[in-house]
Formats: structure tokens, C-alpha cells, sequence
């Protein structure tokens, strides 16, 4: 420092600023921050708005599905209650069903038994009938035979022998019925 | 299983031995000699010294260039950091994606750092002043880590009129927009708090006019000023004391120490790192801070 110079009160060493100085980082503060303003932060800010939209889309989107499957299990869970009420209507009427069937296949089975019963009677005692015929002229021949032998000479066309052949087979047809053993029946 | 283990083990054991049987003294022994021979080798290729000006405030008034008296090295500084700060944010915000690359990341990292301390510091409608506390940050911690990178080793803002213009120019942006929001009731909420009884306005009303008009653009130069000037006045000390000492003339004694002295400055620059680092974090925090005030609520 020359004498012709403003002497300050008080000497400030290194914390004496220096004009050039100064201004050289007002100015390229300044510059800095205008570029950095005009350039630069708004591209970040921007960013960061797409970036918490896409964000905020995506939970949307997200939250549309949701919705969308709730509907989807709601519609299927009553549809499954649909289907299982049928399920049991079925059972229930297949069951009724089988009742029936059964009832009827027993109500045709006793009137079939029945039916084949009276037929089988029918056809037993018809059968009956006819061998009581044969047997009873069978046994009157036979019979008359026997005697003949015993006797000694031919009963054979007899007229009279024939009679009390007839008569005694048809006492005996109404009379022992009840007593003989009841095989038939 | 155990039978493997101890197999390997051995191995290794039997691996590591030749190495082992150097006993601890003899190491020592030879790295001490291996100093000693390679602080004579220093002196030898490089000469001696005999003299050594302390570091002191001269180291940081440099000459002009070009033939003017202003254009210096610490103009140069600053001008290659600001336009350093400019293009790396002009490239990062070049093409951005939302979904970021590897470099967009870095670069998101940083501005996500600034956002959360003006989002932390200044509350609804910090955004306005993203762009001046990047600016802020960025030419701050580039410019202080200038002091820690070879070739250049200067901390522009140990220079403390680069202190005062980012100290006033804070101090424009928060008095500005404290007066945009408040009109000229912003000198009343700056300098009268609330729930203070009135017979304490006397004493408290200067304080806090001076807090808020004086002592806030003061002590926010003051201390970047500082701080960078202590820092880089610290390593010139250790490196170039060191670098001294390591080629004193006729002392070996002060040849051997110069090399701890060059480590400790190693480590000194390490610590600036971090000081440039944490310089720039409480510039831009503060600045942060004395704007939410302006643009708050009174309080």
C-alpha cells in the first residue's frame, strides 16, 4: 500500500474484500443460479411430478383391478352358491325319485309274486284236478283189477262193479280232503 | 467335514509361516533404514534447504495474469468451478428418464440431497429456491475440494471476497423474499419475535435485528472463509514444512521427521475433504434456514 491510498481504520488482513473479487463471484453465482433455474431444476421438478403421476397411475390402475376381481369373486361365489343350491335341490329330488322308484318296483314286485301265486295255484290245482282224474280212473281200474284177482274171476265190464267203484272214489273225494297231509298248500 | 477344516487350515498355516518367521523387530528395522535411505535419496536428487518461510497470509494473494492485476488464480478457480457446476447439471438434466441410469442416479442423489434440506429447512413452497440452493451447494463444495485436487490445491472461498458475495447474495434472497412475502412487515416479523413481553423489545428488538440484518451474512461468510483458510494454511504447513524438513540440509533428524509430517498432511487433506464437504452442507443448510424464516409464518 502507497501512501495515496484510502488507509482503512482498521486492518483487516485477509478478511479485506477485494472489489474484482467481489464481483467476479456475484457474477458467476448469479449466472449459475439463472442457468440452473431456467435449465436445470425444472427438468428434475418435472421428473419428479411424471414420476409420482406414473406412481399415482399405477396404484389407479391397480385399484381398477382390484374392483375388478372383488366383482369377479362375487360373481363367482354366487354362482357357486346357485350351483350348490341346485346340487341339493337334485340330490333331494334323485332321492325323492329313488323312493318312489323303489316303492313302485315293491308295489309291482308284490302284485308280480301275487299274479305268479295265483297263477301258480291255478296251474297246481288244475294239475291237481287232472291227476286226481287219471289217478282216480287209474285206481278204480286197478283196483277193480285187485279185486278180481282176490276174488277169482274178472270184474271187468261189469256194469255194477263200475258203479260201486265210482261210488266209493267219489265218497272218498268228498270226504278226506281235510284230513290228508297238505302238501300243496 | 471337521477333517477338511483342518486340513485347510494347515495348509494355510504352512502357506503363511515363511512370512510369519520375519520377526516384528526385524520389519521395523528395515522399513527404518528404508526410510533413512530414502530421505539421503531425496536430498541427493532434489538438494538441500536451508531456509523455510512459514506459511502466513501472503500465501493467499496471488498475482495477476495476463497482465492484469485481477485476473489470479483463484479467479481462474472460480471461474472453471462455476463453469464445471454448469455443465455437469446441464448434462445430468440432459435427457432425463423416469427410470433413472446409472449416471441420472448420481446426479438425482445430489439433487434429492439439496431438495430434502430445502424441503426440511423451508417447508411449503421451497421449491422456488431449489434452483439458488443447488448453485449454492454445488459451487461451494466444488470450489472447496479445489483446495484438496493436485495441480490446483486452492480453496477459492479462502479468498474471503468469494465468501462475501455468496454471504450477500443469500442475504439478497432471503431479505427478498421475506419482503415479497410479508411486504415491509417483513422487518417487523425479522426483528420482533412472538410471545416476547413488550417491556423486553428494548433489549430484544436490536438483538434480533442485528441477528437477522448483520451477524447472519457475517458469520456466514466469516466462517466459510475460515474455515478454508485454516484448512488449506494447515496442509501448506504439514506438506510444505514437510517437504522442508525432508531435504534439510545437514539434519537427518529433520529429514526423517519430514516424513511423518508429509503423512500427517496426508491425513490433514483428508480431513479437508471433509471439511469442504460439511462447509458446503452448512452454507447451503443455512441459507435454507434464514429463507424459511423470511418466508415462514412470524414466529
Amino acid at each position: 500500500m502507497t501512501g495515496n491510498e484510502l488507509v482503512p481504520l482498521i486492518d483487516l488482513g485477509p478478511l479485506a474484500p477485494e472489489l474484482p473479487e467481489f464481483l467476479a463471484g456475484l457474477v458467476l453465482l448469479g449466472l449459475m443460479w439463472v442457468v440452473i433455474a431456467k435449465a436445470v431444476a425444472p427438468r428434475f421438478e418435472t421428473l419428479y411430478e411424471h414420476r409420482a403421476s406414473e406412481i399415482e397411475g399405477g396404484i389407479q390402475h391397480a385399484e381398477k383391478i382390484q374392483t375388478e376381481a372383488d366383482q369377479a369373486r362375487e360373481l363367482y361365489e354366487q354362482k357357486l352358491a346357485e350351483v350348490n343350491e341346485s346340487v341339493a335341490r337334485a340330490r333331494e329330488e334323485a332321492k325323492v325319485r329313488g323312493e318312489q322308484i323303489v316303492r313302485e318296483a315293491k308295489e309291482h314286485a308284490a302284485l308280480e309274486q301275487a299274479r305268479m301265486i295265483a297263477q301258480a295255484r291255478a296251474q297246481i290245482s288244475a294239475e291237481r284236478q287232472q291227476a286226481a282224474h287219471e289217478l282216480t280212473a287209474q285206481v278204480g281200474g286197478l283196483a277193480t283189477t285187485l279185486a278180481g284177482r282176490i276174488v277169482g274171476e274178472s270184474l271187468d265190464d261189469d256194469q255194477r262193479a263200475r258203479r260201486t267203484v265210482d261210488r266209493f272214489l267219489a265218497d272218498l273225494e268228498a270226504q278226506p280232503v281235510r284230513t290228508a297231509p297238505d302238501g300243496a298248500q | 467335514m471337521s477333517g477338511t477344516h483342518e486340513v485347510v487350515t494347515q495348509a494355510d498355516e504352512s502357506a503363511v509361516k515363511p512370512k510369519r518367521r520375519a520377526s516384528p523387530v526385524l520389519i521395523v528395522l528395515g522399513m527404518l533404514v528404508a526410510w533413512f535411505v530414502i530421505t539421503r535419496l531425496t536430498v541427493l536428487v532434489s538438494g538441500t534447504t536451508t531456509h523455510w518461510d512459514s506459511p502466513s497470509a501472503n500465501d493467499f494473494i496471488f498475482p495477476g495474469w495476463f497482465g492484469t492485476s485481477w485476473f489470479n488464480k483463484p479467479m481462474f478457480l472460480a471461474l472453471l468451478g462455476a463453469c464445471g457446476v454448469l455443465v455437469f447439471w446441464l448434462l445430468a438434466s440432459r435427457n432425463l428418464k423416469l427410470v433413472p441410469g446409472r449416471g441420472q442416479f448420481f446426479a438425482e442423489y445430489i439433487y434429492n440431497f439439496v431438495r430434502g434440506i430445502g424441503r426440511d429447512m423451508i417447508g411449503p413452497g421451497y421449491n422456488r429456491f431449489m434452483p439458488y440452493l443447488l448453485t449454492l451447494f454445488s459451487f461451494v463444495l466444488v470450489s472447496n475440494w479445489f483446495g484438496e485436487t493436485f495441480l490446483f490445491m486452492f480453496p477459492t472461498f479462502s479468498r474471503v471476497s468469494y465468501s462475501y458475495a455468496a454471504a450477500l447474495l443469500t442475504f439478497a434472497v432471503y431479505v427478498g423474499s421475506g419482503l415479497r412475502r410479508h411486504g415491509l412487515r417483513y422487518f417487523k416479523v425479522a426483528s420482533v419475535p412472538s410471545g416476547v413481553p413488550v417491556w423486553l423489545y428494548p433489549i430484544i428488538v436490536p438483538l434480533e435485528f442485528l441477528s437477522s440484518f448483520i451477524t447472519r451474512p457475517v458469520t456466514l461468510s466469516v466462517r466459510l472463509f475460515a474455515n478454508m483458510f485454516a484448512g488449506h494454511m494447515s496442509i501448506m504447513v504439514f506438506v510444505g514444512g514437510g517437504a522442508a524438513l525432508l531435504t534439510w540440509a545437514g539434519n537427518v533428524f529433520y529429514n526423517v521427521t519430514g516424513v511423518v509430517s508429509m503423512l500427517f498432511g496426508l491425513l490433514m487433506l483428508l480431513l479437508e475433504l471433509f471439511i469442504g464437504y460439511l462447509q458446503a452442507y452448512i452454507f447451503t443448510i443455512l441459507a435454507a434456514q434464514y429463507i424459511g424464516s423470511s418466508v415462514g409464518e412470524a414466529h
